[in-house]
Parts: structure tokens; sequence; C-alpha cells
């Protein structure tokens, strides 16, 4: 990516949880920029402190060290700037689909024609036309976490941060909803950091990939994806695809496999006890 | 779906439910007829059918009806009124709920209509003698699970409404309390069962008022089947309130 002034600087987050075994470093030092209109994925293994920096970021989570700061502004609660999109299903069950993405638009206090108007272009933009009058409960898992992305790009942020959105959703579906992001993400420039364990589709869709370690999460390394744009899911045919993943996969092995070791170990401390 | 299929799939469980209670209450008849139940305990279905007209006609059951129907509106609308109130407050203070909470659920369980004499003390031999006695009495299902449904809400639901920047009002108004109107209203419909069996508990003990009144003065007269018919104006205010509740329900919280 282009060296252009970052949108998002995170600097320095340390969060630490009081937990019965003792401290616990979640979060060790973690430091990046996002720049205007980039798709970065943070991938780590199961433990390694995601979530816990997804809420740092999105402003839902205080009591850490470092700062983190958008458009130069240090955040200290969610963020205008910053729409989430969480990895459980959020839409809210007693509105219907164009009034859930009108949602944040009603608290903005636009008027009921015009929020309608503007949430049809965003049901649009996720391909759910038709679909408005329905309630959630009349839709599939991948229709209602794309009401939930049209819901969060309806407030029209500056950047989007993904809490893995696609974790519930089986592999066929999350490649086509990782299409229906590029293609939004591309038509828009939107700036996005995606939260993931999953690989396919952090190279699927990511301009760089920062790869964390197992607990504590530190930064191990940054990979940038040179696969060419616009991107569809049927790079993940090509050579260069399975090449950037052999390659992340062999970072993150390692610590996956601390994650299971210590996983196991621990399981097996409980059963002792 | 076209609109037949869906006029039979929700008349379905209907006519189900109606095939059902009708082969019941022929069953009871058969057994009755055949000995096996004791018609000087329970009367013949086809002698309470028998005896709505008389009871409609002779013992002025449509006032008394209306009576019981309107104490027991009063007091829907208190305790719904109250408990979803205090329910939120126990909500918003956590150390009022702390030091309640195990006392509200305590009072449930109490049996307050024998404190009915306090309640004539206080109220008269009056209407709001039995409307106060039910709505002390069916308070704590309301308040329990209004506090409930208030604490249930799914975080993630939280944290959408934190993301959008909500006031903590509109958090309350716009995500909070219609995530809980589904536990809130088992709450309402828990309260206004405990309502109506104190309403015409009271109603008997007291002699005084609608259909409680009437099922005494047929039961000391040992008129079974009249008893019976009254009892099942009784339970058609119970499934008039029923209906009138889910059809609020459905009204403040669609797409459940």
């Amino acid at each position: 990516m282009p060296a252009a002034d970052p949108i998002l600087v995170v600097e320095n987050i340390v969060k630490r949880f009081e937990t019965q075994d003792g401290v616990l470093t979640a979060v060790d030092d973690v430091s990046f920029n996002v720049v205007p209109g980039e798709f970065l994925s943070v991938i780590g293994p199961s433990g390694c402190g995601k979530s816990t920096l997804f809420n740092v970021i999105g402003g839902l989570m205080g009591g850490y060290d470092g700062r983190v700061t958008v458009g130069g502004e240090t955040i200290r609660g969610p963020h205008a700037s910053i729409g989430m999109i969480f990895q459980e299903e959020s839409t809210f069950p007693w509105r219907t689909v164009i009034d859930n993405v009108a949602f944040p638009l009603e608290i903005a206090g636009m008027g009921k024609a015009e929020r309608i108007e503007r949430g049809r272009h965003f049901i649009d933009l996720v391909g759910l036309n038709g679909f408005e009058r329905r309630y959630p409960a009349e839709l599939s898992g991948g229709m209602r976490q794309r009401v939930s992305m049209a819901r969060t790009l309806a407030s029209e942020p500056k950047i989007l941060l993904m809490d893995e959105p696609f974790a519930a959703l089986d592999e066929q579906t999350r490649l086509l909803l990782g299409d229906k992001v590029l293609q939004i993400q591309q038509d828009l420039k939107q700036t996005t950091l995606l939260i993931t364990h999953n690989l396919t589709e952090a190279v699927q869709l990511s301009d760089r990939i920062l790869v964390m370690t197992y607990r504590p999460g530190k930064l191990k390394r940054l990979v940038e994806i040179k696969l060419p744009r616009p991107r569809t899911s049927e790079i993940v045919s090509s050579d260069d695809f399975g090449r950037y993943v052999a390659q992340i996969w062999s970072d993150l092995r390692e610590e996956a496999t601390k994650g299971l070791k210590d996983d196991e170990a621990r399981r097996g401390g409980e059963k002792s006890s | 779906m076209s609109a037949g299929a869906t006029i039979r799939r929700e008349a379905v469980p209907i006519v189900f439910g109606v095939a059902c209670l009708l082969a019941l209450v022929a069953l009871i008849e058969v057994l009755i007829r055949m000995g096996w139940i004791n018609p000087f305990i329970v009367p013949k279905p086809t002698d309470i059918v028998m005896s709505f007209e008389r009871i409609i006609m002779e013992e002025n059951i449509l006032p008394r009806f209306f009576l019981t129907c309107g104490e027991a509106l009063m007091a829907s609308l208190m305790l719904s009124v109250a408990g979803i109130s205090i329910g939120v407050l126990l909500h918003r203070s956590r150390i009022v709920r702390l030091a309640t909470e195990t006392w509200v659920a305590a009072v449930a369980s109490a049996p307050l209509v024998l404190m009915y004499p306090l309640f004539l003390v206080i109220f008269g031999r009056s209407a709001w003698t039995i409307i106060m006695i039910a709505f002390v009495s069916a308070l704590p299902p309301v308040i329990l699970k209004t506090l409930e449904g208030l604490s249930g809400t799914r975080p993630v639901l939280i944290n959408v409404g934190r993301s959008f920047k909500l006031t903590p009002s509109q958090l309350y108004w716009k995500i909070l309390f219609p995530s809980a109107l589904p536990t809130i209203f088992v709450g309402v419909r828990l309260g206004m069962i405990f309502a109506l069996i104190n309403i015409v508990g009271v109603e008997f003990l007291i002699n005084f008022g609608g259909l409680g009144q009437l099922v005494n003065e047929l039961a000391e007269r040992y008129d079974l089947p009249g008893t019976y018919a009254a009892i099942c104006f009784v339970i058609l205010v119970s499934v008039l309130f029923f209906i009138g509740t889910e059809r609020i329900e459905r009204w403040l919280r669609p797409g459940t």
C-alpha cells in the first residue's frame, strides 16, 4: 500500500485482565497503522487477544495502556468514524430489514422518508433487495449478517471494523460473502480492519495481514498480499493464493499448536482437580 | 407461501385444539354415563351446556361477567404499570436489586389472599378490595420477569447500541426494552393468572361482586351444572385476556 497518512493508528496497546490464576496479558505491545482505503486483517489463533483488540479499537473496552487514534483524535469510547460488525448475530429481531438498516439514521434524527430511501440503497448494496419488509427470523444466517453489514455501512463510517463476521457461516457462504465484502470495499474504497482466525478469508480479502502470536497476543509478522485487484473468490484457486496461505500458515501453525497444547493442559488440569 | 396455505397452517392447530377439547368432554360424558365418575361430584357436560341458558336468564350472569372482567382489567393494568416500572428500577439499581430480589421472589409464593380481612378493613366490602388483593398477589411475577428480560438482553445487541453511540435512554428504549418484551409478557400473563385466581377467590370468600360470588351461591344451592357453567365463564375471562395480551405483544414486538 502507498505510504499515505494513516487514518487509524494503534500504538503500543497492552491489555491485562485479572483472573483467578493471576494477571493475564491478552494483548502485549501491539502497534500498527491503517491507511485510507486499505483492507487490513489481523489473524491469530483462538485466545490470542483478537477480540480484545477489536473491543479496544472499537472503544467498547477501556483500562488499557497505549493509544488508538482515528484521524489524529484519540478515542476514549465508541467513535462515530468506526463502524463495527460483530461475530455474533446482531440484527434486532423486532425490526424489519429496512428498519434494522435505517437504525443508525433514525438515531441520527433523519426523517422517515429519507432514511428509508438511504436504507434501500445499502440493502441494495448488500444484495438484499426484495427482503426489506422481512424480519430477521425469516432470513438465513448469511442474510442476517449482510443486514448487520448494511446497517453499519448506513452510518457511513470512515473505518469498518469487523470481528470474524462470517465465523458462524459455512465455507461456501463465507466465500460468497467474501466476494460481497470485496465488491463493497472496492466500490466504496472503504477502509476495513478485519479480525479473523480464517486464513483463506484473510488472504482473499486483504492488502496486508498482521499475524499475532498466541497468548500474550503480540504482532509476529506483517505480510503484504500482492494479489491483483479487483478480486473475487476465484482467486482462491490461484498458485499465488496458495503460496500466501502456506506462508502465513507456517507462522500461524506454531502459535496454533501452542494454543492447542495450552487448552489441553488446562482441560487436563480441570479434569484432575 | 400462498394466502390459502398460510390460513390452513394457522387454522390447523386451532381446529386440532377444539377437537381435543370436544373429545375430552365427550370422554367425560361417557365415563359419567357408565358410572365411572360420580355425577354428584362432576355433572354431565350435557347438563352443564343445558344450564347455560338458565344461568344467563335467571342468574344475571352477564353483569357479573363484565364486573369480573372489569376487576381483572383494572388489576392487570395496575400490575403491568407497577410491575414493569419496579422491574426497570431493580434492573437499573444494582444495590436495590440485591437488597430486594429475594424478598420479591418470596412474596410470590406467599398466600396473600388470606390477608383479605386487612384489605376489607382498608377498602371496605367493595370491588377495590378485590382489585387490590389481586394486584398485590400478582405483582411479583411481573417484577421478576421484567428483571429477567432486561438482564437477559444479549450483550452483542447492547454493544451494537454502544457502537452507534446511543444515549443511556436510547439504549433502554430502542434495545433493552424491545429485547425484553417477550419475557415481560410472560410475566404479565403469569400475573394475570394470579390476579384472576385471586379475584374469583376473594369474590367467593367475601360473597361480593361477579363470577366468584355466583359460583359460591350456586355451589351452596348444590346446583352443580350451574356451578360448572359459571366456572366456564371464568375460563372465558382468562381466554379473552390471553388473546388480548397476545395481540398487544404482537403489536409491540413484531417479528417473533
